[in-house]
């Protein structure tokens, strides 16, 4: 079992977990991810590496509150364990010594997991610039820890709320007509965001990297659900991944993919918001 | 044997095959032969003591059976229900020539059966820390996959007195047995009385470790593990390079049986992984894996079923009695057809398949008759769901991971017939080395290289 050692509740639906998994944490590396089942009953959700402490045994991840299982999670506290917590899974982000400034784009819960990345590449010697985005101040996270690995740090807000009212893409084109030349774009977030942010760097043929988020159980190759459509290539995220070429992937299609469950996931929340279902109103 | 009858098991995931009563299986028993030479056991890649067994069970002596039985095999019930013995044990029957082969495989579910009875309901604690049993040998062997290959080894080498322990990916022992083959052919509280025996037996069994991810094969070296067996098993599913197989409502066949049987999608939403069948399903393939995915679909309430396969029925990998159970529980079998291309609507969900149709040529190298399409026969067959179960590709995480490992062209781990490897101390066995194949393949090879393995460590 593996406990949750703090929680942070970080908006309604979004919480913070530090989870002691020491194995986990061990190997832990910038673009990782793991797979953790709250209990008998949840799924395997697959969820990215937003810290790790090797000294602690402990990984920190975000978790949003949208289906059944997530929600389980969601509400779990400090000092309650997590039945099963496997990794690190994935490929990890190839950090290199890049000629120009590197642009750290997370959208959202997309913050998080933008956060190793950004530090990795800052260790690595490279100018980091980061823009982080959200609909409002509330939902904004991790402000403080992007900046201490940032040499630059925009802030936007869809409302306007707080930092620059506008898009991370608004933010990334004003960007690149100030600097010219960007080296590498990492964009982290909702799928239509990386789409967005992909659709923006494209004409600059600026070298520009998505995590996928696609459903996924095992995360060792054995299932096949975690597809991605990569150029003329069907990659798995979690072999191949998740990390892509962000010019490549089909987002159309990863976004129509990831809505398989839908019906089902709305009768999984019901069912659980009705302690355990057969209410009716399956 | 008795079944349940089609019409009623087509709602249910309770098992099939409802087993011998006492009286059967002692008269099926006593049509054995008691060769001197048994042919039998040639034909049994773990060499279980057939004749023995049987000739136990003749006698009412079921005790005696069971043990007979365990001699060599550490999954009997599993065996019993999955193995293709027509084509093994009791192809090689004496009696099989002249009239019906004595249906070893149903004995042996028997006697496993009757002894998971008597020992009643045992508890179904995980068996994740270690236990007290003292190793004679002194000496730590490590398992990386808890497969059929993996078990088996595991479970010989702690009979030879080695510290066993077996690393597996998923949150629970038994591999393909737990999230592939369906309940109705396997139940998962049989899978699981089988590995708690290995428990009892001392071997050490630590689920959510993935091999060349959460360690690799020299970091146990380095821990003290004298001699690995890696039987990691196949990964990767096929597809068939068509356009549109990434439409939404195609699946590979691993992930749909994974969501019905490991995460219990049938019962969902009490168990919160979803599964959906669809109404129209197309399966693609005719092994095992396909008959358990069209038989499943139908369970989970599709109105129509259809394997579609580019050969005939003869040709189809699938044991016989999972084919004749297909049939009769209404799968339609659309062979000599072969998709071409999956067809999607606006909002990227399968719509149909364009299809051609064949005719069989010469034999291949595989001895089957070559499947050649037809000119002009294209069509359009109209489905909303398709599943891919067209085999897999190892899985290449230990591989990757492991420098100095040398694979076979495939990407399969290269092992001779006694599963060693490239490296010292390194053995492999099952799907890993051979690619997908069946389990009990992948239990001799985890036997023949728990042999070599104790020679190794004896040897040093």
């Amino acid at each position: 079992m593996y406990p949750i050692v703090k929680k942070v509740v970080l908006s309604s639906a979004v919480k913070e977990f530090e989870v002691r998994a020491p194995m986990v944490a061990e190997k832990a590396q910038a673009g990782h991810f793991f797979i953790m089942r709250a209990n008998e009953r949840g799924e395997r959700i697959p969820l990215t590496i937003a810290d790790y402490d090797r000294e602690k045994g402990t990984i920190t991840t975000i978790i949003q509150e949208l289906g059944a299982s997530s929600t389980l999670v969601g509400q779990m506290e400090e000092g309650d364990e997590i039945l099963d917590f496997v990794g690190p899974l994935g490929v990890p982000s190839e950090i290199e010594l890049f000629d120009g400034p590197t642009v750290l784009v997370g959208g959202g819960i997309g913050i998080a997991p933008i956060f190793p990345i950004a530090r990795a590449l800052k260790a690595a010697g490279n100018e980091v610039i980061s823009i982080i985005g959200a609909r409002n101040k509330d939902l904004l996270i991790w402000e403080e820890k992007m900046a201490s690995v940032s040499d630059k740090l925009i802030v936007c807000t869809d409302d306007g709320s707080y930092g620059r009212q506008g898009f991370v893409t608004d933010a990334l084109k004003d960007l690149y007509a100030e600097r010219g030349k960007l080296a590498a774009v990492w964009a982290i977030g909702p799928m239509p965001m990386m789409r967005a942010i992909a659709n923006v760097t494209r004409p600059w043929a600026v070298k520009t990297i998505v995590s996928m988020n696609p459903l996924m159980m095992d995360g060792t190759g054995m299932c096949g659900a975690c597809r991605v459509q990569v150029g003329e290539e069907t990659k798995f995220a979690c072999v191949d991944g998740p990390e892509f070429d962000g010019h490549l992937v089909d987002f159309d299609l990863a976004i129509k993919r990831l809505a398989i469950y839908k019906d089902q996931e709305k009768r999984a929340l019901a069912a659980l918001e009705h302690k355990g279902g057969h209410c009716g109103c399956q | 044997m008795p079944c349940q009858a089609p019409e009623e098991r087509i709602r249910n995931f309770r098992e099939v095959a409802l087993g011998y009563t006492e009286e059967q299986a002692v008269l099926e028993a006593q049509r054995c032969l008691q060769c001197k030479k048994p042919k039998c056991r040639d034909g049994c890649p773990v060499e279980v003591l057939i004749p023995e067994f049987i000739q136990a069970v003749a006698e009412r002596n079921f005790a005696e059976a069971a043990a007979q039985l365990k001699e060599k095999n550490a999954l009997p019930a599993v065996c019993g229900r999955v193995c293709p013995q027509e084509s093994q044990c009791e192809s090689k029957c004496i009696i099989g020539i002249k009239s019906e082969p004595v249906a070893i495989g149903r004995l042996e579910r028997f006697v496993a059966d009757w002894e998971m009875a008597q020992e009643g309901q045992m508890a179904k604690e995980k068996c994740t820390s270690a236990t007290s049993t003292v190793s004679p040998k002194g000496k730590k062997v490590a398992i990386i996959g808890a497969g059929p290959a993996g078990l088996t080894c595991a479970a010989d080498m702690a009979r030879l007195g080695y510290d066993v322990t077996v690393f597996e990916a998923l949150h629970v022992a038994g591999g393909v047995l737990m999230y592939g083959i369906p309940e109705f052919r396997l139940p998962k509280a049989i899978v699981e009385k089988e590995i708690n025996t290995l428990c009892q037996l001392g071997v050490n069994v630590q689920v959510n470790m993935v091999g060349g991810k959460t360690f690799t094969v020299e970091e146990l070296q380095q821990k003290g593990y004298e001699a690995i067996f890696i039987g990691t098993g196949a990964g990767l599913p096929n597809f068939m390079g068509i356009p549109g197989e990434n439409f939404c409502g195609v699946f590979a066949a691993n992930e749909f049986l994974t969501r019905t049987n490991l995460m219990k999608g049938y019962d969902f939403p009490n168990a919160l992984t979803p599964v959906r069948a669809g109404s129209k399903v197309a399966v693609l393939g005719a092994g095992n894996v396909a008959m358990d995915a069209a038989r499943t679909a139908l369970r989970l309430g599709a109105e129509e079923v259809s394997i579609v396969y580019r050969r005939s029925e003869k040709e189809m990998p699938a044991r016989a009695e999972e084919i004749e159970h297909a049939h009769e529980e209404g799968v339609q079998f659309k062979v000599l057809t072969n998709p071409v291309e999956i067809v999607g609507d606006e909002q990227g969900w399968v719509k149909g398949m364009r299809c051609l149709r064949y005719e069989l040529g010469e034999p291949d190298e595989s001895g089957r008759r070559r499947p050649v399409a037809i000119d002009g026969s294209e069509f359009f067959m109209e489905v909303d769901t398709v599943i891919v179960a067209i085999g897999q590709g190892p899985n290449p995480l230990v591989t990757q991971s492991t420098p100095g490992l040398e694979l076979n062209r495939k990407g399969t781990i290269y092992a001779d017939e006694e599963g060693r490897t490239s490296l010292e101390g390194v053995f492999a066995g099952g799907d890993i080395v051979t690619g997908a194949a069946t389990v009990i393949l992948a239990m001799g090879a985890g036997k023949k290289a728990a042999r070599a393995m104790d020679q190794y460590l004896q040897s040093k």
